[in-house]
């Protein structure tokens, strides 16, 4: 049984409104943190909890909050990323809808550790609704003094806000985000200089997920010490994993770091196994952008080591035999899936969500969309493989951010572990004509085909 | 191509200026073009949810900002609409995990169901179908997005419900 930090509370009734929420121990670490602590003894809490970024990169978050720039005198900002739309992903959404008062929390103790006193909290245009609880709860907090001037007669003022977005899934780039929230089209910053230096109106700026936010208010209640006991190695603290596809318990879970893939798979306190008694074939466990692992590497990593909830046991083997934990956005797919389908699905979300500010992004996108569809629909031809691994790798590395490798990734990943499913379908067509191909006959039942040919 | 014009009612009602200059005041002083998404929303959901370019030149006059500032703007994003809409967007989410859960055997249905293919909306503007990117509801698939709310674990008598109800005027779509 893991550890709960962010979810604990989840389960009491009436959580939602800051009465409830308030009568259970609510807004402590405000209390804590501006009458007890310095904004830097707060810094380095976070520190020593060894708290990484929940949004997908995994950077250390209290280093991250030692980098802003104290010295300029400018005005400071904490930015919240809500803009969860990583495939996959949707555990940002229930924290927000289930106990919105944690991130309110979260969001006051972190911009008085960064001396911010303007913050937003930048959401998903598509999270309309859970933009007005958060509306809703931060005039709450705020008329019960936890928000405006002077908080708890300690002289600290802060404002937070929460902006909405457009419906954009690059905003979720911390510097797309922050041409968002300027009122601008969301691309990408050439980075340096960082957000740090220069973010929000050129002020210094921390940008965090809602996760790594919600993580803070228990940091400061306890200890960072405390915190770092959970997990493995650098992998500390809990992660709030959103699990989907062919599995029985869909939905958001909170795990120790550190638990087993195959525990978390199975056991009934988790995904409780396969949704049908079909066999896993592949899955997806950090978001749509990081590559997906064919069955025999799901429990074992490639040197037959248990395959554990980890920043580093998830991307071991590198991109070989590994993938990555990312954002946590936990995808699982039986023996009916397609992963000639499912790659072009991807990556037509790529090509569609490209802001099209770098040519490699914006062409090689649509290429590889272009490329994906014709094979699944049976016009593939025997060059195309390669043809894709050519303009995978002329986008990767090529792009002023993330998007263009997280594109590239996924393809080069299918092609690298299911190789006989793309030759199947170039080779098939006529096989491969209705939509669901393999829930008809799965690919293992055909697999044979291509065997012979190969010989 | 011919492109059809559209004619669009501005009403910019005392209400809709009053939470124009809340949003406004969330900002700076002369930063208030950090308000045009919330505001694009706003007078959006007030004007049939679409933006002809004589409402986006009126909100590029309330924040004092140059017309191109908004029309990119709005250009970028999906969520805004630059030509009128079917009343009821059933907007299907059509990545990943929502396929794993057939929801294109469900946009499929629901097309044939109002006579209509993807993108365009029924001959009586009430209804249309899309096919969106993930919407963040990946473990309660197959799913759409009906204005400001999610419908999730959408099965084919949901969707024939969600119908009813909207032709029966019993659906919120947004949350005020």
């Amino acid at each position: 049984m893991s550890q709960k930090i962010l979810l604990d509370k989840v389960n009491i009734p009436g959580i939602k409104t800051y009465e409830v929420y308030r009568a259970n121990g609510g807004y402590a670490s405000v209390e804590k943190a501006l009458k007890t602590l310095t904004p830097d003894e707060v810094v380095e809490e976070v520190k020593t909890s060894g708290l990484r970024g929940r949004g997908g990169a995994g950077f250390p978050a209290g280093m991250k909050w030692s980098f802003i720039d104290k010295k300029s005198g400018k005005p400071r900002h904490l930015v919240c990323n809500a803009d969860e739309s990583e495939p996959g992903t949707f555990k940002d959404r229930y924290l927000m809808e289930y106990i919105p008062h944690l991130l309110i929390e979260g969001m006051i103790t972190s911009s008085y550790a960064l001396g911010a006193n303007l913050s937003y909290i930048y959401i998903r245009g598509e999270y309309m609704w859970v933009y007005k609880i958060l509306e809703r709860a931060i005039a709450e907090a705020k008329a019960a003094g936890w928000l405006g001037k002077n908080i708890l007669g300690t002289g600290y003022d802060l404002d937070l806000y929460v902006q909405i977005g457009g419906g954009a899934y690059i905003c979720g780039e911390e510097t797309a985000l922050i041409e968002s929230l300027e009122g601008k089209r969301g691309n990408p910053r050439i980075k340096p200089p960082f957000p740090a230096v220069s973010g929000l109106w050129a002020n210094p700026t921390v940008v965090n997920n809602v996760e790594t936010i919600a993580a803070v208010p228990w940091i400061v209640n306890n200890s960072g010490a405390d915190y770092a006991k959970i997990g493995i190695g650098r992998s500390t603290g809990t992660k709030l994993i959103s699990a989907s596809g062919n599995i029985k318990n869909p939905g958001v879970y909170e795990i120790d770091l550190g638990l087993s893939v195959y525990e978390f798979m199975n056991s009934d306190e988790y995904l409780g196994g396969m949704s049908s008694d079909r066999p896993l074939k592949a899955f997806v466990p950090g978001g749509s952008s990081v590559p997906i692992l064919p069955a025999n590497l799901i429990y074992k990593t490639a040197n037959g080591e248990d395959r554990l909830m980890t920043y580093e046991s998830l991307s071991d083997g590198g991109f070989a035999t590994g993938s990555m934990l990312g954002s946590g956005g936990f995808i699982v797919y039986d023996d009916t899936a397609c992963i000639v389908r499912n790659t072009w699905n991807f990556s037509r979300f790529y090509h569609h969500e490209s802001c099209g500010q770098c040519s490699p992004c914006r062409e090689g996108t649509g290429w590889l969309e272009k490329v994906l569809h014709r094979i699944e629909n049976g016009h593939g031809r025997e060059e195309d493989i390669e043809l894709l691994l050519s303009i995978q790798s002329k986008i990767e590395g090529n792009t002023i951010c993330p998007l263009g490798d997280a594109a590239s990734w996924p393809v080069a990943a299918a092609i690298r572990h299911f190789r006989d499913e793309f030759e199947y379908h170039i080779r098939f067509p006529e096989k491969i004509k209705n939509r669901n191909h393999f829930v008809v006959e799965p690919f293992e039942s055909v697999k044979h085909f291509i065997v012979k040919e190969n010989v | 191509m011919e492109r059809t014009q559209y004619k669009q009612e501005i009403n910019m009602t005392e209400a809709l200026m009053t939470r124009i200059n809340e949003l406004i005041s969330h900002y700076p002083e002369g930063k208030q073009k950090s308000a045009l998404l919330p505001v694009l929303h706003e007078v959006q959901d007030a004007h049939n949810d679409w933006l002809s370019i004589e409402l986006q030149d009126k909100v590029a006059e309330i924040l004092s900002i140059k017309p191109v500032e908004v029309y990119e703007v709005v250009s970028f994003y999906t969520m805004f609409n630059r030509r009128p809409v079917g009343k009821y967007m059933f907007e299907f989410c059509q990545t990943s995990p929502c396929c794993l859960n057939g929801v294109e055997d469900l946009m499929d249905y629901t097309c044939e169901k109002l006579g209509v293919k993807v993108g365009e909306p029924t001959a009586d503007g009430l209804f249309e179908v899309r096919g969106v990117e993930c919407l963040g509801a990946c473990g309660y698939a197959p799913m759409m997005q009906l204005g400001d709310f999610y419908k999730e674990h959408l099965t084919k008598e949901k969707v024939d419900q969600l119908i009813d109800d909207c032709k029966n005027n019993t659906i919120i779509l947004h949350d005020k």
